[in-house]
Order: C-alpha cells, then sequence, then structure tokens
C-alpha cells in the first residue's frame, strides 16, 4: 500500500472515486443525489448534494473507522503531533464535552478559568463534575480577563489535590494565553490531566511566531475548531489527544453523543483545510498576521480606538498573544464594544464577531482581502466620527465576578427551582445559563449564587444590546432558581 | 473570420462587438486586463471580462463625470480622482487651466500601464504636471485626507469587484471628510435599468444621502453600457448643481466638447419617473 502524506486527503480522494463507480443509491439520505430535493439542490448546487452521503464500505464510518477515516485521523494527528486526533462533526462544543467527559464523572473536580465556553459547564451537567475555577487576572483599563497566572493554577491544585484535571484556553477568544506549558508540567506533576479549549487556536500549530499549541505544550487533549481559523465548514472539528489518554476509551466516550450519521461534507472540509494547512500554513498564517498588523497600527491611528497586541504580554496570565486576532478596545470613543459592532453592522454593513461592553473583536483569517480590511478601518473611522462621543463616561467595563459555586452544575440544573422576577433573585442559587452570546461566556452557570452585581451587568448588557441567551424566560425577565436541592452531592 | 467579443449584461442579455485583433491580455494583481480593436467602436478596453471604456463613446462619460461639477463649484483648485486609471478623467480636468493639483489614485498601476501604452487617447493627459498619480486602494488613500479638495470624482468599476469598496457609506463618509466646506463629489452611478444593477443604483444612493446634505442623480447615454442609460451621482456640501450652475462663467471658457453643453446639463437633471421612483425609495429610509 501507499505511504499516505500530507499531500494526501484520504476522505477527499474516496469521495471522488465513488462518484465516478456512480452507484446508484439505494440508501440514505432520501433525497438521493438532491433528486428529490430539487429547489434544495439549486441552493446549494448538485455537486453538494452529491457529496452528500452516508457511510458505506469505501467511504468508512465516523463510528468505528478502519480505512479512510482512520487515515484521515492518523494524517491529522501527524499534523497536529498528537497521538491521535478525531474527526468531529457536531462542532467543537463535542470536541469539548468529549473532553470533559473523559476527563471526569460525577463527583469529580476541574480546575478551570470562569471564561470557558458554556460547553465545558454543559458537559458538567452531563457528567456531575464540580467546577474549581481558578481566579483570572483582569486588565481593568481594557475590561477583560487575562489568562490563568502560574501561582493561581498551583493554588487551585494544592487546595484541591484530589481534581482530576486543568483546562487552560489556549488562548482566549480575546486571542490571550496562559503559560500552557507550566501549567501541564503543574498538572502533570500532581497526578492530573490537562485539557485545553484550543477552539481560537487551530493555526497555533501551523505558523511559527504564533504562541505554541496545547499538543505541543505536552497537554493530554485538546478540542481544535477547524472551521474558526482553519478553513472547515462550520460544525466540524477534530479532538487531539497525547500519549497519556487512552484512544478507545476517548473513541467510546465520543461516541455516546456523536450521531451515527456523520455529513461527509463535513469530514471532506476538515480533510482538505487539514491538508491546507499542513502544506500552506505557515504561508498563510504569515499573510493573515502581516494583515491583522496592518489592521492594528491602521485602527490605532485613527484615535481613541485601542488595538491591543503583543505589548500586553506580562510572562504570566498574559503568557502570550495571538497577533491574528484584532479586538478592538472602543471605551474612549464614548461607544461601548457590542454599539460599534452594531453600527458596523446596522450602518455599513460589516459583520464583526463579537462586542462586548468595551471591546469588538474583527476575526481575520485565512479567506480575508486587504480591500476588506480597509472597509473596516474606514468604517471605524466613520463610526468614530459620526457617532463617538469623545469621552468613557458612563460606559461600564466588564468586570470580573467572582462566581460562588454552591452546589454542582448538574445538581443545580436537576433541582427543584422556581421562577422568579430578576429583580427578585439576589442571593439565590441560579439553576440555568446566563450569557451574552457571542462570545458565548456564562454570566451565570447552574449551581452559583446570584449577586447584585451580577444582576448590575445583566440589566447594562441587555440595555446597551448584547444578545443574552440561556435561561428558558429568552426575555430574560424572570431566571429560575433552585428552590431545594434534590440529592445533594 | 468571426471574432465576436460579448457582455452579459444580464442572465439573459448579452451585447457583442465584433473583434478586429486582440492587442493585449493580461492578468494584474487585481483583475484581467484586455485590450481590443472593433471595426465600430474603434479600441475599447475590458476589465475582467466587462467593458470600461471604447474610443467611440468615452467621450460621453468622461465629459458628464467633469465638466457638471466644474460648471457648478466656481474655484476648483485640487482635485482627487479616484479609479479611472484610464486617464479620461484626468484629460478633461487637465483642460482648466485654474486647476492647480489633480491626484489619481487607482489601485491598479497595470491599467494605466496598458492605457498610456494602448490608449493613448484617454491617457494623454496623464503627464500633465499637475497631475499626480498614486497606486493605492482609494479607500485607504482618502482615509487620511481631511479638508483638502474642492472636488472628489469617484470613477470606479461596478461594485461586484475590485471596485466594491468604491460604493459603501464608509467611502462615501472619508469623501466627506477629504472635501472642502464647498466641496463636490461626482460619481459613477450604475444604471437604473436591468434589476442588479438597479439595486446597486439604489444602495449607492441611499449611501450618498445619509453622507452629504446634497444629493442629486444625472443621467447620460452610452451605447455601450449595459441598457445604454447610465447615471452620475451629484452629492456635495454646499451647492445645488442647478440652482449654482453658471453658465456663462462655464462657456465663457469656451472649452469644446462633444456632449456636455450647459443646455444639456439642466436636462441631464430631469430623470424618468421610475428612476426618481427607485431612488426617492431609499431617500427617507430608516
Amino acid at each position: 500500500m501507499k505511504k499516505l502524506t500530507q499531500e494526501n486527503a484520504p476522505i477527499y480522494e474516496a469521495l471522488v472515486e465513488m462518484q465516478n463507480m456512480r452507484l446508484v443509491p439505494f440508501d440514505v439520505p432520501g433525497h438521493k443525489r438532491g433528486r428529490g430535493n430539487p429547489e434544495l439542490t439549486a441552493l446549494l448546487g448538485e455537486k453538494c448534494m452529491n457529496l452528500d452521503v452516508n457511510s458505506m464500505k469505501c467511504l468508512d464510518n465516523l463510528c468505528h473507522p478502519v480505512s479512510v477515516i482512520r487515515d484521515a485521523e492518523k494524517l491529522a494527528a501527524e499534523a497536529f503531533g498528537a497521538a491521535h486526533a478525531f474527526l468531529m462533526v457536531g462542532g467543537t462544543t463535542s470536541a469539548v464535552q468529549s473532553m470533559i467527559l473523559t476527563v471526569a464523572a460525577k463527583g469529580d473536580k476541574i480546575i478551570l478559568p470562569r471564561n470557558v465556553h458554556r460547553s465545558v459547564m454543559g458537559a458538567m451537567v452531563l457528567c456531575g463534575a464540580i467546577p474549581v475555577y481558578v481566579d483570572p487576572d483582569c486588565d481593568d483599563e481594557l475590561g477583560i480577563a487575562l489568562g490563568m497566572s502560574r501561582e493561581a493554577v498551583e493554588k487551585a491544585i494544592r487546595a484541591n489535590p484530589d481534581a482530576k484535571a486543568v483546562l487552560v484556553n489556549n488562548p482566549t477568544y480575546y486571542g490571550i494565553c496562559s503559560d500552557i506549558k507550566a501549567i501541564v508540567d503543574m498538572a502533570h506533576k500532581a497526578g492530573m490531566m490537562c485539557i485545553a479549549d484550543e477552539a481560537h487556536g487551530t493555526h497555533f500549530y501551523f505558523c511559527d511566531g504564533l504562541p505554541s499549541g496545547a499538543m505541543e505544550a505536552g497537554a493530554d487533549m485538546a478540542a481544535v475548531s477547524m472551521h474558526k481559523s482553519g478553513g472547515s465548514l462550520t460544525q466540524s472539528s477534530i479532538l487531539l489527544i497525547g500519549n497519556a489518554a487512552e484512544e478507545g476509551y476517548v473513541r467510546q466516550i465520543i461516541n455516546l453523543t456523536q450521531t451515527t450519521s456523520a455529513s461527509y461534507l463535513l469530514l471532506a472540509s476538515l480533510d482538505i483545510s487539514r491538508r491546507n494547512l499542513a502544506l500552506r500554513g505557515q504561508r498563510t498564517f504569515d499573510k493573515v498576521r502581516e494583515l491583522a498588523e496592518y489592521a492594528r497600527g491602521e485602527v490605532n491611528d485613527i484615535g481613541d480606538y485601542y488595538a491591543y497586541g503583543r505589548e500586553l504580554i506580562n510572562g504570566d496570565s498574559v503568557y502570550d498573544f495571538d497577533v491574528t486576532k484584532l479586538v478592538v478596545n472602543t471605551l474612549k470613543t464614548g461607544l461601548a464594544g457590542i454599539e460599534v459592532y452594531s453600527l458596523l453592522r446596522d450602518e455599513y454593513d460589516i459583520q464583526t464577531e463579537f462586542g462586548d461592553l468595551g471591546n469588538v473583536l474583527a476575526y481575520i483569517s485565512i479567506g480575508d482581502r486587504v480591500r476588506d480590511v480597509e472597509r473596516l478601518i474606514g468604517a471605524l473611522a466613520e463610526v468614530r466620527r459620526r457617532f463617538g462621543k469623545g469621552s468613557a463616561a458612563g460606559l461600564m467595563k466588564q468586570v470580573y465576578i467572582d462566581p460562588v459555586v454552591e452546589v454542582s452544575p448538574q445538581d443545580a440544573f436537576y433541582a427543584e427551582c422556581e421562577s422568579l422576577p430578576i429583580e427578585q433573585t439576589a442571593g439565590h442559587t441560579c439553576s440555568e445559563f446566563v450569557m451574552c452570546y457571542p462570545p458565548g461566556i456564562p454570566i451565570l452557570a447552574p449551581g452559583e449564587r446570584i449577586t447584585p452585581q451580577v444582576l448590575d451587568y445583566i440589566r447594562y448588557a441587555k440595555d446597551k444590546g448584547c444578545s443574552m441567551t440561556g435561561p428558558e424566560d429568552p426575555e430574560i425577565r424572570r431566571l429560575n432558581v433552585i428552590k431545594t436541592v434534590r440529592g445533594a452531592h | 473570420m468571426e471574432l465576436w467579443f460579448s457582455e452579459r449584461h444580464t442572465p439573459n442579455v448579452k451585447l457583442s462587438i465584433r473583434v478586429d485583433k486582440q492587442l493585449f491580455s493580461g492578468k494584474s494583481d487585481f483583475q484581467r486586463i484586455d485590450v481590443f480593436d472593433s471595426p465600430e467602436f474603434g479600441r475599447f478596453l475590458v476589465l475582467d471580462g466587462y467593458m470600461m471604456l471604447t474610443e467611440k463613446d468615452e467621450f460621453i462619460y468622461h465629459e458628464m463625470i467633469t465638466h457638471v461639477p466644474m460648471a457648478v463649484h466656481p474655484d476648483v483648485k485640487n482635485v482627487l480622482v479616484i479609479g479611472g486609471g484610464d486617464g479620461g478623467a484626468v484629460r478633461e480636468l487637465v483642460r482648466y487651466d485654474d486647476i492647480e493639483r489633480i491626484d489619481l489614485v487607482d489601485i491598479d498601476r497595470m491599467v494605466t500601464e496598458v492605457c498610456l501604452r494602448y490608449l493613448p487617447f484617454t491617457a494623454c493627459g496623464l503627464n500633465d504636471s499637475r497631475v499626480h498619480t498614486y497606486f493605492e486602494d482609494g479607500l485607504r488613500f482618502v482615509r487620511t485626507k481631511k479638508n483638502e479638495y474642492d472636488l472628489i470624482i469617484v470613477d470606479s468599476t461596478d461594485p461586484f469587484g475590485p471596485g466594491e469598496g468604491l460604493f459603501t457609506r464608509e467611502f462615501y463618509g472619508n469623501c466627506y471628510v477629504a472635501l472642502r466646506d464647498d466641496g463636490i463629489m461626482v460619481n459613477q452611478h450604475e444604471s437604473p435599468f436591468y434589476g442588479e444593477d438597479a439595486l446597486a443604483c439604489q444602495r449607492a444612493h441611499k449611501r450618498i444621502v445619509e453622507s452629504f446634505p446634497v444629493s442629486r442623480v444625472y443621467q447620460a447615454h452610452i451605447p455601450t453600457y449595459p441598457s445604454g442609460h447610465w447615471l452620475f451621482g451629484f452629492a456635495s456640501k454646499k451647492y445645488h448643481p442647478l440652482k449654482d450652475l453658471n453658465e456663462a462663467r462655464w462657456n465663457a471658457r469656451k472649452l469644446a466638447c462633444r456632449y456636455y453643453t450647459t443646455t444639456l446639463h439642466k436636462g441631464a437633471f430631469y430623470i424618468p419617473a421610475y428612476v426618481e421612483e427607485l431612488l426617492s425609495n431609499v431617500e427617507h429610509a430608516d
């Protein structure tokens, strides 16, 4: 058999071969290469519908890969420097959840920063793990949470020697990295696993001059969002593991919740994107880096905006910074980040990734063109000229609210609860999630005490036009709080 | 030999011109550039498959994009031309002795190089000492300027390629800042006739109305452009295109034109009912 190299894309190649065989489909999907759904075919194109096929002998099966998917996973593992790579079709959410479900069972502790993605908390509701939060450092001027300092992690490990794992955001949504190598070493020394949410770090593995990837740092598992910086289709992702994690066990965990009808559009997109990254990643991301640095300089020249970069690095809680992230602090213009985000979209037809209270994030990637970046810069200048108030008076900054965990997320989620008008909930224990989306980081998670400070924050964020999600009441006028805990942990 | 150049005006309509021979074909960083000779329209320039100008009818476009604002503004000294690397608008501008400086900004150096070589009838003004040429993104160039120009001419391609940024609100806003307090901006405004063009035309108008206190549209008949019916935008901070037209002053200049007259100037602002409706629909939106 021919030796596989990074030039190969086994799933893609198998799909091409399958099409050449001109099989007569008497299997699912029922649209039968699009013929049964002409409107959808008109929308997506025949080529796309032709590739929307089911597992079959020549295409392997994601639940139990033995041929082309297995090969594609091997190549992905090699490209990322991992012991094994799992192709995922349920978003990076499924990859993150599989990590949590692998390392923790009911009652097990996980050490993690509070600014984790909602998928982490969701997995804890599923498995009954208990979060131990590490206070992140905060940048008060910018109003963003930074990474975890080594000392804070050390302290958490010492206080919770029975914890099973430490979770690291590598990087945060804002591009900020903790000292992952040091955290991996501390965790391993204490007999804990180290797992990384690398939803925003796929490109780290393919470009020198960017922060280090979790696998390289020795982490045990990492969830990488190929569909973010990697260029694959939305919802496709990869879960990486190191030597300490057991491949067969992780596969079992994944199969608990993963579909048995994985989309070959997603799988092929992962395969082709991995090939692109492995063959051309350095060149591609050198360009992305250059474009982002150019934009940063130009945005900073407008005045009042602050597009931050590597100057934030402090050797600890900002151990490294991903320069491809164009995060712009807007407070000095007198506008909240979310307001600039809305103005860019409504007035200038520019969709950015997210706006929070003080910042707006423009995602710069392999698909960007200089002329689009010029539009963004021109529009930011116009937003400041037309809408800027020239002073940050009256604007609230994101502050870190130290969460008080009263019961485990699982116990809280399943507890008997009552719905209260939000203004009456201070002092109660929340039984649901409240988050701004994006970035999708919970303001409240099940099991946390509701404080007046949290309520102020929710009110202000709602006023400024943040999209709030999570609670049963979509308007967030009421919140569910715990009445009594059914079966304490 | 039957050799025809065809341009698709809509998915269901095309215009074909018999070609005598192809003189140039090349690909720049931004677009494909072709030059042909034809029996009917003479030499013509094509960008990404779209006809930009022909020897036979380019005078209409270039006279109309230049002389209309020049007959309104009493004292134009500094002009910025964005796009227009073919030099046609500049050729008309250098006929005015009192203009002191013309900045020409086009993103694509190769277009100008090709025009200098193959289209001397439009590029002939580019060597005038008052003309300063910059090959860079127009949006970027104008962003750095404040209170500098009396007239900005936006001589762009269609909004579906490299010219896209020149149809945006941020661009018009940046132009507003770059103009002096009595400055005028004139732009290539697409055609109101076919569906997709009409939408682009409407969107551009909406954004200009939002950016300038005075915003009017005028028309010309350009045989090789889709539908032949073409619009220009006249946006200004102060001057009205008709009330501030000074016919005597302009006619005293004795500039010979083949399309533009001050009488036609007035007529050009009287646009068909369906176009008025198309534009007024977005004038008071929000």
